[in-house]
């Protein structure tokens, strides 16, 4: 208990020292890019966000299943903990994808491939905290949101394969893609694109860790409560 | 476990409760025809509807009539899957069923396979409707096929989804908030292919639309055969 929150002062401590790091990475170490200028600079948050999102979904998927198992309160916590931090992350990348996109697309929006199904991703986990907003009973809203946690999942994998097997207009930096030629890094963004890559991924984990503790503790409270008034 | 239930042995036997099941579902509807009456009603005005949006304008219909005809299923056939569970809840039958001694998987199945009947009998006519109103070919056999395989992880998502949702507070505001994302990419695919059969095209544009339908069916349905007990167990 104590050793757990002073792990989690350290943890935020540190998101805030990279944060301030890597913002020092991005907008005056990293190399201008020649053609899309001071707007690429949004490229290493936009990975980011991306990254902890989709992972963050990925751990309410195997939470959600090791809930079904096992039926320990706890996985439940951790899943819905992981869905609201990957939400808040799936909301950056459209937020920040959207100013890139206007400025290097001159729109706001297109529905291609990788954006149509970014916010299917999106409107998916939406519905996950709809669905835990009109189920009471707690038992049904863990196995319920851990079921629908498993079939939402399939949109984290569609949005991951989008522009891997379809042609798109989004830039594919990694991996083989429609859109690859002319990807790639220049040495001078590797600095600056890897350490805001374990920036998001420190304050993903530690956004989460705190959320969980907050579900841990608000589940206490009820039962402290739910004892209190048996006993009155 | 479908063993048990009739007591006989072989590969027959492990299909009866979902053909009870399912029979059971087909003879209610054919004596009270509330699902199939309701959701065609709702198709004809979604019809009527969907030509507001384009000014009614009948080339512009025409160029939209595979998503307009897959906006009609959705919100018809959701009206019908809503039904389907809660019925059973209303009425007391959820906890009968769930008594019996079979597999909970076979109970999923027979609903689904229930569902799906009810919304192909209601495509069987809105799709003429559609070669009446908009003059489209919607009878060649490959939209057909496109259509069908969209139906099919339709009615298999919703009917887990739909046994979700009759424990919700606001079931009918619930069952659209949670299909309609999930069904975004299938209902994607059968509007691509179903235009690549429509006009003709080299099988090379259809082909790998109705194969992404495929895949997508046999993830749905496995993981909503799956994942049934979870969310029907009280």
């Amino acid at each position: 208990m104590k050793s757990e929150t002073r792990v989690l002062v350290v943890l935020s401590w540190l998101s805030a020292v990279m944060i301030g790091v890597a913002a020092y990475l991005v907008f005056i170490v990293a190399p201008m890019e020649r053609t899309m200028g001071l707007t690429q600079r949004i490229f290493y948050f936009h990975v980011g966000s991306g990254w902890v999102g989709a992972a963050a979904f990925l751990v309410a998927l195997v939470a959600g299943i090791l809930f079904l198992r096992t039926g320990r309160p706890m996985w439940d916590r951790l899943a819905v903990s992981a869905v609201e931090v990957g939400l808040a992350f799936i909301t950056m990348i459209v937020v920040t994808g959207s100013i890139w996109a206007r400025s290097t697309w001159n729109i706001w929006w297109t529905w291609s491939p990788r954006l149509t199904s970014a916010a299917v991703m999106w409107l998916i986990y939406v519905a996950y905290f709809v669905l835990r907003s009109g189920l009471e009973d707690p038992g049904k809203r863990a196995r319920f949101s851990a079921v629908y946690a498993v079939v939402g999942f399939a949109s984290v994998v569609g949005t991951f394969l989008s522009i891997r097997l379809l042609k798109d207009i989004h830039p594919t930096l990694f991996g083989s893609g429609a859109a690859e030629e002319g990807g790639g890094l220049a040495p001078g963004m590797h600095l600056p694109f890897f350490f805001s890559l374990a920036t998001f991924t420190v304050l993903g984990v530690t956004l989460a860790w705190h959320r969980f503790r907050l579900a841990r503790l608000a589940a206490e409270v009820a039962e402290l409560r739910a004892r209190l008034t048996l006993r009155s | 476990m479908g063993e048990r239930a009739g007591g006989a042995r072989g590969p027959g036997r492990f299909w009866q409760p979902a053909a009870a099941i399912l029979w059971k579902d087909l003879l209610a509807e054919m004596r009270s025809r509330e699902l199939i009456s309701g959701m065609l009603v709702f198709a004809l005005i979604v019809v009527v509807v969907l030509n507001f949006a384009v000014e009614l304008r009948l080339d512009l219909a025409r160029q939209a009539s595979i998503g307009f005809l897959w906006v009609t299923i959705l919100f018809a056939g959701m009206l019908g899957l809503s039904r389907s569970l809660a019925r059973e809840k209303d009425r007391g039958c959820l906890d009968g069923l769930l008594l019996c001694p079979v597999d909970r998987g076979m109970i999923f199945l027979g609903k689904m396979i229930g569902n799906l009947i009810f919304v192909l009998a209601v495509e069987l006519v809105i799709i003429p409707l559609f070669v009446f109103l908009f003059d489209v070919a919607f009878y060649r056999p490959l939209l057909l096929l496109a259509v069908l395989l969209g139906t099919i992880g339709f009615a298999g998502v919703g009917t887990l989804l739909s046994a979700m949702v009759v424990h919700t507070r606001s079931r009918e505001v619930m069952l659209p908030i949670l299909l309609l994302p999930v069904m975004v990419p299938l209902v994607l695919a059968a509007v691509r292919a179903g235009r690549a059969a429509l006009h003709g095209w080299p099988l090379s544009d259809y082909l790998p639309w109705a194969a992404l339908m495929v895949a997508f069916d046999v993830v749905l349905v496995t993981v909503s055969y799956l994942f049934f007990d979870y969310v029907v167990e009280e």
